[in-house]
């Protein structure tokens, strides 16, 4: 199959060709396209308009199922062989073949016109020393394309020159993550000079030398060389397909990789299509039913063979045709084939994708999955997946946006030992905040943001008093940062952050009488209450990760000289003054109880400073920056000199808001033994704080470990840690073999019992070794031993390998949910994908399985939608089969009495109709209504949802019991009437034990049992189960008295040859006292039997619809669900955490800092090979990854 | 069972499941507020949020215990009724195959022989009560076979003149002799007809008194007014025409009985009768009923001997041949089983309702978790 899409060039962006090495000439369109790289065309689409109807039979023939039918199609056109009339095959077929090709007719005419829309776009080329509009699909390698602002990227392109000073640009990537803030990307100075000279670009001839199309986003190496000399291009130069360009007027750009090669196109790559473990143990199922089957039909064969041999031979005087026993055993055996294929009918498949269907239908019209703030619906997007969730048991949990709302505010501040933002009443208890709490007025402020919200007055006015050390406070805040400011209209600030902590403190700051107006390279121009100051801005002490804190050295208009510094609380005491060491222990005090609350927390502190102190330190400050070797340890132990003796100001909390109902929403979900891993880009710290906020770690764990080793070595030290006193070293692996034909090899890593509770918190660095092939299972033993695990600082392909880790060796379902590009890789790698959606970012949404607005509709996603669809699903499943087996096992056993001549037991029109129509209806009304208990049981219960982990309501060996009843059944329903029309006649003498009448009575019975045994296996008996019960047997009768009128017969005779049996048979009370001795046989025992179960061994189910059945009846109102206690009293905080990586504080500041020259990058900027700077680069890159699905207009795209 | 209408407590009564970050007032508020702008906004119909109204029925000891002891007297009932029913038909069965040397038949066995008859003698020694039915019955005989069952022309027995010329090729072997001459009726099934014919003589004083056959309503009435006709053609000689019987027939359908037109050629009561192919490799099919004269109460008590034209061989294939003679009840034939099996599934069912009592004495529903 995959070699024959490939051959049709289906597959995207694969060459026959491997690419060495990519090279390129700008503006040389010649040299270019003799290298026959792919134009910037895509094609997303399967079909043409010819290819459509070969091509689509042959994918569905692929499907065991059908091709299975279409081979029974076959057999029946033989008429030696066939014992069914062809009808009987076809029409069901024909069905779903048709309604399987008009959804995919449909699903690729949206991808047509997604291809032709996006490849129709316009951008503007230089062609020819000319600026030429043209579409998206000609643009070829080499092109120099101009974008301008809120333009798409057109392609791969490597930034030449912009119209932003210092060449940059800022691109938006908040349609594919859902991250507002700007990301920044710098053209080299020597494309930059080219600026947006048509002549200087059309004369520009730089050649390209770089790496092959791949899909790794955060990576570029090449080489441009221009006149000679070379210079080394790294993704900070490349703007990838699928950004949008923000803030920028325009930009020049050489296209490198265009369409299929271009790394958005290259990260979609197949979607592989997602089937549930029950579509799997159902293959294997099918299979083995298939095996069964034939065994059954080898049987009956050697019966006929014998019979033939023994009976036929001498009875041939009667029989129409004499053939030698051994071809008769032969083609009986193809007849019976055809007979007993009712074990897996067609209607099984259909019948599971409606249920699925209708399913899907209820999580999209659930109203406690409405989001009504931003009038979003959760959305099922696929509709083949409902009975996995109801079997999870990993989820694996994105932080930023999905349990936070990626919204940080100002919330508290404890100022000069004193403590803002918690609001009292008047007996001195805390008031609860919420949205209707008062809000402190900001109007005295004309330039403050409507939006701040702040509840504390008391802080106003110390600062409209004039407090000095409040004013410190805030200025500190309004000229310690690395933000943007833009005025668009006079008093319209806006503030781009690299952070939003960062935005948060400018603009509480900003509201609190300090704005942040504007800056320049050399100067900071600040609103102090309503004052314009400009400050002389001497340095920036940047933040990283090893120092975790930021300074500024600012020159006041009265030319004092101040250092501010904010930081980690542990790193800002050890530099404090000693003088403060009253403050300090009040400020611990307010970091504590904010830390407690879950805030992120800063301490502030300053400095003045000796301005000839400082003319020495600027000097020193040059020299190590232009220190040719050990550059960054250098400028460190400078900062180190001069951020000493501080003097403490204060601390900022800000939350990092998690969404509503998160922690709850734990709570229930590892109630249900559902175990949450969150993986994280975020920094260690404020994956920590989120951990701890949301209740997964807590204060009682007996221990959280934390990995962050730099070799494989410590990694693998501190990954064996005993948490059981007799555990064993090595872990435990199973391996077995599943799957069709036993040909998949699987292992499974054993769970093994814990003493006590432990957490574990990994970075990303460490996971990169942990996942090592020879690593991995201890990776996942220890983590699976935690009851919570947080992957802190790691990229989107290692957020998929961690999953696919998981798959592999704990077959257990996963899901994964988030909310930016960073989650699609684990989105698409999980059983599940799960997006939140309502936010700006699409793509995860557009990738995921499901999508909601909020993380806490996952519970109800899980809890009610997915174990009402797993038992609703199990529920089918085992009496679909047990229906269809006690029909074909009939047949096996009147094989004994008719010669095993494929002779049917049941007239011909039962069989057509038995699955399409007289059970079609109640098993989809069992199967679409059923609830054993209710949604609000669900809830107060979480532990219902753990048989679905176990596999409990359908599994092989469930299936070996529906078997043996569907065996005891048939035996039941067989025989029975057997015996009791044995030699008997009617009451007025006549014949009644003909075939037909025998037939009917068969039929009969076995439709009545199969009834009942549907409405025993129904809890929830609605209108609906009801009608369709009731009008379904109904239908029988209708339909039986009007096959066998007399009408039908003369108008159709051959075709319906029972006339007169349903009157002639129907008449007779020993029919009747057949049908009921054979349905009480067949029910009571299975009556008997669940009663006794549940007295003897009740399930969690039974208690649970016990208790509700008495509640109902004492007409008492169940308890209502306690509320989960949210917030922690602990003293443990986070030493750091702000969600902030290095900065641009460098470009900020580089006017004046570097000298820049062509070659070197500017210092602080300087990418060395140390890890640290790797740390960084990963952390950035979580960010400005983009795997942009380059169309938000449909949602399969891509293939 | 409980039955309890689940509206009010699913719907408004509960508490809302998810927390609920503010008052609830205010959500209230805020939902009334947006509620302009939610376009997106689910139907609140008990369908879409799956709270239809439902009975939902719980295997309570209350319900099942009872419940079996009630089906399981119920049962006992019916079966000592149908017991006593079956109990209380005769039924005189009798082989004539001629296994045995003994057995007058005997020398009719061999299938060269033609046109043998021979003698089976019984006597009753009460009245058998009437109507009498008399039944001959074969054993070991596949009318369920699927292609012999199969091997008929449906329109041509429905009086279709077309299939006359060209019957269907299901009816092959016997569609066309030799000569390539419509066979007419066709196929196996017709040509198998069974074609043994029953004298039946009370002895009276030692002369043989024939008691009187009544062969007309023996079969269906669908049968014989609907599914079959004949041709309307008279004589109806003439429409088969160009056709040759059956190869086994020793007349042709359109003199099977010459002396009643309502019952020759396909409404022949006995072609009738065997065309109505048996289920079950022993049967029995109603050959005539004793319903006439001094016999319409029943056979008295005497010596009968039944003359029977042995001409349908079944020793080649190992089956037998018996007549019987059998009277009616409102449950039909004898069966034993039905009664005896009603007996036994009462019986079960009280036996399972103590063992559920005990258990349930033992094992009660626990009150909580």
């Amino acid at each position: 199959m995959g070699s024959l899409l490939s051959r049709l060039g289906l597959e995207c962006g694969r060459k026959a060709v491997k690419e060495e090495e990519r090279h390129l000439r700008a503006n040389d369109r010649e040299l270019n396209l003799s290298y026959k790289y792919s134009d910037n065309a895509i094609k997303t689409s399967k079909y043409n308009i010819f290819t459509f109807l070969p091509l689509n039979l042959f994918e569905q023939f692929q499907r065991l199922a059908n091709a299975y039918f279409l081979f029974l199609l076959c057999l029946q056109s033989i008429p030696e062989v066939s014992s069914l009339p062809w009808y009987t095959t076809v029409v069901p077929l024909v069905l779903v073949l048709s309604m399987t090709m008009a959804k995919d007719g449909s699903d690729d005419m949206n991808r047509h016109r997604c291809d032709k829309q996006v490849n129709n776009r316009q951008v503007e080329v230089l062609v020819e020393g000319e600026l030429q509009s043209e579409k998206w699909m000609d643009v070829q390698v080499g092109d120099i394309v101009k974008l301008e602002n809120n333009q798409f990227v057109t392609a791969d392109l490597l930034l030449l020159s912009s119209s932003e000073p210092l060449n940059l640009v800022y691109i938006e990537t908040a349609e594919l993550d859902g991250e507002t803030n700007l990301k920044v990307k710098q053209a080299l100075t020597v494309t930059g000079k080219l600026e947006d000279s048509v002549e200087k670009l059309a004369n520009f001839n730089g050649e390209v030398r770089c790496e092959p199309p791949n899909n790794r986003l955060d990576k570029f190496t090449g080489t441009l060389t221009l006149k000679g000399e070379t210079y080394s291009l790294d993704n900070e130069r490349i703007l990838l397909r699928g950004c949008t360009l923000r803030n920028t007027q325009w930009c020049f750009g050489l296209v490198i990789f265009g369409g299929p090669d271009t790394k958005l196109m290259q990260n979609c790559g197949r979607t592989t299509f997602k089937r549930t473990s029950i579509d799997r143990l159902m293959n294997v199922l099918v299979l083995s039913i298939f095996g069964f089957l034939m065994i059954m039909c080898l049987i009956l064969a050697i019966g006929n063979g014998i019979w033939e041999y023994q009976e036929g031979s001498k009875f041939a005087a009667f029989l129409p045709k004499g053939v030698n026993a051994p071809f008769s055993a032969f083609l009986t055996f193809w007849s019976y084939v055809i007979i007993l294929n009712t074990v897996v009918p067609i209607s099984l498949y259909v019948s599971v994708e409606i249920i699925r269907l209708g399913n899907s239908f209820y999580i999209n019209w659930d109203r406690k999955m409405y989001y009504p703030k931003n009038d979003t619906p959760a959305e099922a997007r696929t509709t083949t997946l409902n009975e996995e969730l109801g079997q999870i048991k990993y989820i694996f949990s994105d932080k930023t946006g999905t349990l936070t709302q990626n919204v940080m505010t100002f919330n508290k501040c404890s100022i000069n030992g004193k403590a803002y933002g918690e609001l009292l009443d008047f007996s001195g208890q805390r008031v609860e905040i919420n949205e209707k709490t008062e809000k402190v007025d900001f109007s005295w402020n004309n330039l403050a943001d409507p939006k701040f919200c702040f509840h504390d007055n008391s802080l106003v006015e110390v600062v409209r008093e004039g407090n000095p050390e409040v004013q410190a406070f805030f200025r500190l805040l309004s000229l310690c940062h690395t933000v943007m400011p833009e005025e668009k209209k006079e008093g319209e600030l806006y503030y781009q952050a690299q952070s939003p902590d960062e935005g948060a403190l400018v603009t509480a700051a900003r509201n609190f009488g300090f704005v942040f107006r504007s800056r320049t390279p050399e100067s900071i121009t600040v609103v102090e209450m309503g004052e314009l100051v400009t400050y002389e801005l001497l340095a920036v002490l940047d933040f990283n990760n090893v120092r975790k804190r930021m300074s500024v050295i600012v020159r006041s208009p009265e030319g004092k000289l101040t250092l501010y510094c904010k930081g980690a609380d542990t790193i800002i005491f050890e530099r404090l003054n000693p003088s403060c060491s009253n403050l300090t222990e009040v400020t611990t005090l307010h970091l504590n109880e904010f830390a407690g609350e879950g805030l992120r927390t800063l301490a502030l502190a300053y400095k003045d400073i000796d301005p000839e102190y400082m003319e020495d330190w600027k000097l020193r400050h040059h020299v190590a920056n232009t220190a040719m070797d050990e550059r960054e340890e250098k400028l460190d132990a400078l900062y180190e000199e001069i951020e000493k003796g501080l003097l403490l100001l204060g601390s900022t909390a800000v939350e990092d808001k998690l969404q509503d109902g998160v922690p709850q929403t734990i709570e229930q979900l590892s109630k249900a033994d559902i175990k949450i891993w969150v993986l994280t880009g975020d920094k260690q710290e404020t994956a920590e704080n989120i951990g701890y906020s949301c209740n997964m770690l807590r204060e009682e764990m007996n221990e959280v470990f934390i990995v962050s080793a730099n070799t494989s070595e410590e990694v693998r030290k501190e990954l064996q840690r005993k948490m059981t006193p007799d555990g064993t070293e090595e872990p435990t692996v199973k391996k077995s073999r599943s799957g069709l034909f036993c040909l998949q090899k699987t292992e499974t890593v054993a769970d093994e019992p814990v003493n006590g509770e432990y957490a574990m918190v990994i970075n990303g660095h460490s996971l990169a070794f942990a996942l090592e092939k020879d690593m991995e299972i201890e990776l996942l033993r220890t983590a699976c031993m935690c009851q919570t695990v947080i992957c802190c600082r790691v990229t989107p392909l290692q957020k998929a390998q961690v999953v696919e880790l998981v798959k592999k060796y704990k077959q257990a379902v996963t899901l994964a949910i988030g909310d930016g590009a960073n989650d699609v890789s684990m989105i698409k790698a999980a059983h599940i994908g799960v997006g939140i959606s309502g936010q700006e970012g699409m793509q995860a949404v557009l990738s995921s399985d499901y999508s909601f607005a909020q993380f806490r509709y996952l519970q109800r996603l899980l809890l009610v939608h997915g174990r009402w669809s797993y038992l609703r699903m199990c529920k089918f499943l085992r009496y679909f089969f047990y229906k269809n087996f006690t029909f074909t096992f009939v047949h096996f056993w009147y094989g004994f009495f008719c010669g095993f001549s494929a002779q049917t037991v049941f007239d011909e029109w039962f069989i057509t109709l038995f699955n399409l129509v007289y059970t079609a209806l109640p098993v989809l009304s069992l199967s679409l209504f059923d609830q054993d208990v209710n949604d609000w049981w669900s809830f107060q219960y979480p532990q219902l949802y753990t048989p679905g982990q176990l596999n409990q309501y359908f599994s092989k060996r469930a299936f070996v019991y529906t078997v043996l009843h569907s065996g005891y059944s048939s035996l039941v329903l067989f025989f029975i009437p057997w015996a009791a029309m044995y030699d008997t006649v009617r009451d007025d003498g006549k014949e009644i034990v003909d075939y037909q009448s025998f037939a009917l009575l068969a039929q009969t019975c076995l439709l009545i049992a199969v009834s009942i045994q549907l409405g025993l296996d129904t809890h929830y008996w609605t209108a609906m189960n009801q009608f369709f019960l009731w009008g379904s047997l109904s239908v029988y009768f209708a339909v039986i008295f009007t096959m066998y009128s007399n009408g039908m017969f003369l108008t159709l005779t051959s075709s319906f040859p029972f006339i007169g049996t349903a009157r002639n048979s129907l008449n007779q009370p020993n029919v009747w006292l057949t049908m009921l001795l054979t349905s009480v046989l067949c029910v009571l025992p299975v009556v008997a039997y669940r009663f006794l179960r549940i007295l003897l061994w009740p399930t969690i189910n039974d208690k649970v619809r016990g208790r509700g059945y008495k509640v109902r009846q004492d007409k008492v109102l169940p308890p209502t669900p306690r509320r989960v206690q949210a917030r922690r009293t602990s003293t443990r905080r986070s030493g750091y955490a702000f969600s902030h990586a290095q900065g641009y504080g460098d470009l900020v500041t580089s006017g004046k800092f570097l000298r820049r020259t062509p070659k070197s990058r500017p210092a602080l900027f300087s990418q060395t090979d140390s890890p640290l700077a790797q740390t960084h680069i990963v952390g950035y890159s979580h960010n400005t990854c983009l795997i942009f699905l380059y169309s938000f207009c449909c949602c399969d795209c891509c293939f | 069972m409980s039955q309890q209408d689940q509206k009010d407590h699913q719907g408004q009564q509960q508490p809302e499941p998810l927390p609920v970050h503010t008052t609830t007032i205010q959500k209230v508020r805020i939902m009334m507020k947006e509620e302009l702008e939610t376009t997106n906004r689910p139907d609140n119909t008990a369908f879409t949020q799956q709270r239809l109204p439902a009975w939902q029925p719980m295997l309570s000891a209350g319900i099942v215990i009872p419940g079996f002891v009630l089906i399981g007297l119920a049962f006992i009932g019916i079966g000592v009724a149908l017991f006593i029913t079956s109990q209380n038909i005769t039924v005189l069965e009798k082989d004539y195959t001629g296994v045995e040397t003994t057995s007058d038949c005997y020398k009719c066995s061999n299938p060269s022989d033609k046109n043998c008859t021979c003698k089976l003698e019984f006597s009753l020694s009460t009245l058998f009560e009437g109507p009498v039915f008399f039944y001959y019955g074969l054993s070991n005989y596949f009318q369920s076979q699927r292609s012999y069952g199969a091997s008929k022309d449906e329109y041509q027995l429905s009086g279709d003149l077309d299939y006359f010329k060209t019957p269907i090729s299901a009816c092959s072997p016997y569609q066309y002799d030799a000569n390539q001459n419509p066979i007419v009726p066709c196929g196996s099934l017709a040509n198998s007809m069974f074609n043994d014919t029953f004298k039946l003589y009370q002895i009276v004083n030692g002369t043989k008194k024939l008691v009187p056959f009544d062969g007309k309503g023996i079969a269906w009435w669908t049968d014989y007014n609907i599914k079959y006709r004949n041709p309307s053609v008279t004589p109806l000689k003439n429409a088969f025409n160009g056709t040759v019987k059956p190869s086994f027939w020793s007349k042709p359908a359109y003199e099977l009985d010459t002396s009643d037109p309502s019952n020759n050629g396909f409404v022949n009561q006995d072609f009738l009768v065997w065309m109505r192919r048996a289920a079950l490799p022993d049967f029995r099919k109603l050959y005539r009923r004793i319903t006439e004269g001094d016999y319409a109460r029943g056979l008295p008590a005497g010596n009968y001997s039944l003359e029977i034209a042995y001409n349908y061989p079944v020793l080649s294939f190992g089956g037998r041949k018996k007549v019987v003679f059998s009277n009616v009840s409102w449950m039909g034939g004898k069966n034993q089983f039905l009664g005896i099996a009603y007996l036994v599934v009462g019986s079960l069912c009280v036996v399972m309702s103590m063992v559920m009592l005990i258990v349930y004495a033992k094992f009660k529903f626990p009150e909580d978790d």
